[in-house]
């Protein structure tokens, strides 16, 4: 046996799961109230007790976790032009399990600055400028940024002639920096995996203990991480396959939670013939965040969200039905729903989060015409090819129907603009033991152990 | 003049999918030792404008190949200046106008728009090259 004890610091519970590697099989679960006032390992060795009680293995051949905890990782980026650094940047720290809370373009105004300030963010990531492009509106960034009174991490990732430049304004005023490539050092060519990893380790470095994670940290096998950063991680490694076990390829993963929808879409996206590409070409690997579409916590900002002229609640869902629902769940975001309409509205949230968290996800495409006849132009990613889409987190996992919670992936009528999946086909599937987290945690002890875990608990809807 | 090297944003205008010149183009400026950064067919002004800010751009060079430059051009100037790109110098050629009209109108059209230099049909790489690098010396 080799078992591995894999840790969810949530922001309410701690999720802790022992994982045998050799039988590939979970051996037990617990969960316990996430002691963020105290100390996190309080909760967490209620839930490791409760393990041994299962089970009665009371040490584990290793201990990995993510965390949530404490906001997450909640992150600022600020660029130069908003479709291309700022977009960049957005891009690199959201595929790093982070929370973009703003982006800030061109030169930081002063109102902007005290944003800034009142935010809090963990990290500031500071972009801007190709290599060799622009200087005088990163320099007067780096500067506005030195003066926010506070002590601040910031990422520094712009126009390589200014970067050394930059990092002496932040370090004199008192800010920890940490240089890295230019996240677009070239027009056209975007660089995330530095700004990625120089994001990962500020997060071991400091933000760990900043979050009071550190004495969690010196029982564990390997560096706690964001927590949707496991997940990047794991479907990642789901749809490139490793060594012997084939990937499942092109796919899409969401996590629909109480505050947040993160999307995840694994394939290139690239345009089929006929079909130009315009601004940046987006990255295999992509992730976002929505956070203002969640199905507790910002309820109210996806009611407002959703088209209700164009959505169809399921049959016994009316709307007085589904606003009574609405502002009982604002009121005790514990609500879980018990009677049939109640799930059926549940379900109908997590359909729409997800509908409306796609349509921002994925690609467009539009006609225009040329002296040549009609042309396409395409902008972001292409998914209409995805055939697999894989749901996760409790509110698509627990719906009474996931399928129909998923379905609102594919391209609708109407929706002809937005380059969605749209194969009759489609492989759904359900992350019923939401196990995809700490396959992401595995992945970075036993690739191979993590992918057949995935493989082995994933249920075809 | 300063060694530093030359920034040039290339691009066809509007809704053009020409790209054949754009290519030779990109090529002849790149040997004559300008960074070029190639939008590619297509391209927007506001696009042009962006890349401009990005790279800190010398001059924006811009082709307009099937007769609707007048449509497509008039503005560039203004969102330049806009952008804070006060100095970028701003080049179009090729096919600008439908319809024979005497080059020293259609020239006279184009600089009122606010370009520097405009170049009839059939220009050659090399003629626009030496006139860049003389506007620059």
């Amino acid at each position: 046996m080799n078992i591995v004890l894999t840790i969810d610091f949530g922001s309410t519970n701690t999720k802790v799961t022992a994982i045998d590697l050799d039988s590939l099989s979970i051996i037990a679960r617990s969960v316990a109230y996430t002691t963020v006032e105290t100390d996190v390992r309080d909760g967490l060795l209620i839930a490791q007790k409760d393990i041994a009680s299962q089970c009665g293995i009371k040490t584990f051949d290793s201990q990995v976790a993510c965390s949530s905890a404490y906001g997450g990782l909640k992150m600022i980026s600020c660029g130069l032009v908003p479709d291309l650094t700022v977009k960049a940047g957005k891009m690199a720290a959201s595929s790093a399990g982070a929370k973009v809370l703003k982006s800030f373009s061109y030169e930081l105004s002063k109102t902007e600055q005290k944003e800034m300030e009142n935010i809090k963010p963990d990290i500031i990531l500071l972009c801007g400028g190709i290599d060799g492009g622009n200087k005088d509106v990163i320099l007067h960034n780096a500067k506005m940024i030195a003066e926010i009174p506070h002590h601040l991490y910031v990422i520094v990732a712009v126009n390589k002639t200014v970067s050394d430049k930059v990092c002496n304004i932040l370090t004199e005023s008192g800010k920890i920096s940490e240089l890295c490539e230019n996240v677009l050092p070239e027009f056209g060519k975007l660089n995330i995996s530095p700004v990625k990893e120089a994001i990962r380790e500020m997060f071991i470095k400091r933000i760990i203990e900043a979050k009071g994670l550190n004495e969690a940290q010196k029982v564990m096998s390997s560096p706690i991480t964001p927590t949707p950063l496991a997940v990047f991680e794991a479907s990642e490694l789901l749809s490139r396959g490793f060594e012997s076990e084939n990937g499942f390829n092109d796919l899409l993963l969401y996590d629909v939670g109480g505050a947040t929808t993160d999307v995840y879409s694994m394939c290139e996206g690239e345009p089929q013939s006929l079909v130009m590409l315009k601004g940046l070409k987006e990255p295999y690997a992509k992730r976002t965040v929505e956070g203002d579409i969640g199905v507790r916590y910002s309820l109210n900002f996806l009611m407002e969200n959703i088209d209700f002229a164009k959505a169809t609640p399921p049959e016994g869902v009316d709307m007085s039905l589904l606003n009574d629902w609405v502002y009982r769940c604002r009121k005790d975001t514990s609500t879980l729903p018990q009677t049939e309409i109640e799930k059926k509205c549940d379900m109908f949230l997590a359909h729409e989060a997800i509908k409306i968290s796609i349509g921002r996800h994925v690609g467009t495409i539009e006609e225009a015409y040329s002296p040549m006849g009609k042309v396409y132009i395409q902008t972001g990613k292409d998914l209409s090819n995805v055939e697999c889409i894989i749901g996760s987190g409790g509110s698509v996992i627990n719906s009474i129907n996931p399928k129909y919670v998923l379905s609102s992936s594919v391209v609708a009528n109407g929706e002809e603009g937005l380059l969605k999946p749209k194969r009759d086909k489609i492989n759904f599937m359900l992350d019923k033991e939401n196990i995809m987290a700490a396959c992401g945690l595995i992945s970075r002890i036993d690739k191979l152990a993590a992918i057949k875990i995935m493989k082995k608990y994933l249920v075809k809807l | 003049m300063s060694d530093k090297q030359l920034t040039l944003i290339l691009g066809v205008i509007g809704a053009d999918v020409h790209a054949v010149g754009n290519k030779i183009l990109d090529y002849a400026f790149t040997q004559a030792g300008f960074k070029v950064i190639n939008l590619g067919v297509m391209v927007s002004q506001k696009e042009f404008v962006e890349a401009a800010i990005e790279a800190n751009a010398n001059a924006i060079v811009v082709s307009s190949l099937y007769g609707h430059g007048e449509i497509d051009c008039p503005g560039l100037r203004e969102k330049c200046d806009e952008a804070g790109l006060k100095n970028i110098k701003l080049y179009v050629g090729g096919n600008l106008v439908v319809g024979k009209t005497d080059f020293s109108e259609v020239q006279d059209r184009f600089k009122k728009m606010g370009f520097d230099r405009v170049y009839p049909q059939g220009t050659s790489p090399e003629t626009a090259i030496e006139s860049i690098k003389k506007d620059f010396n």
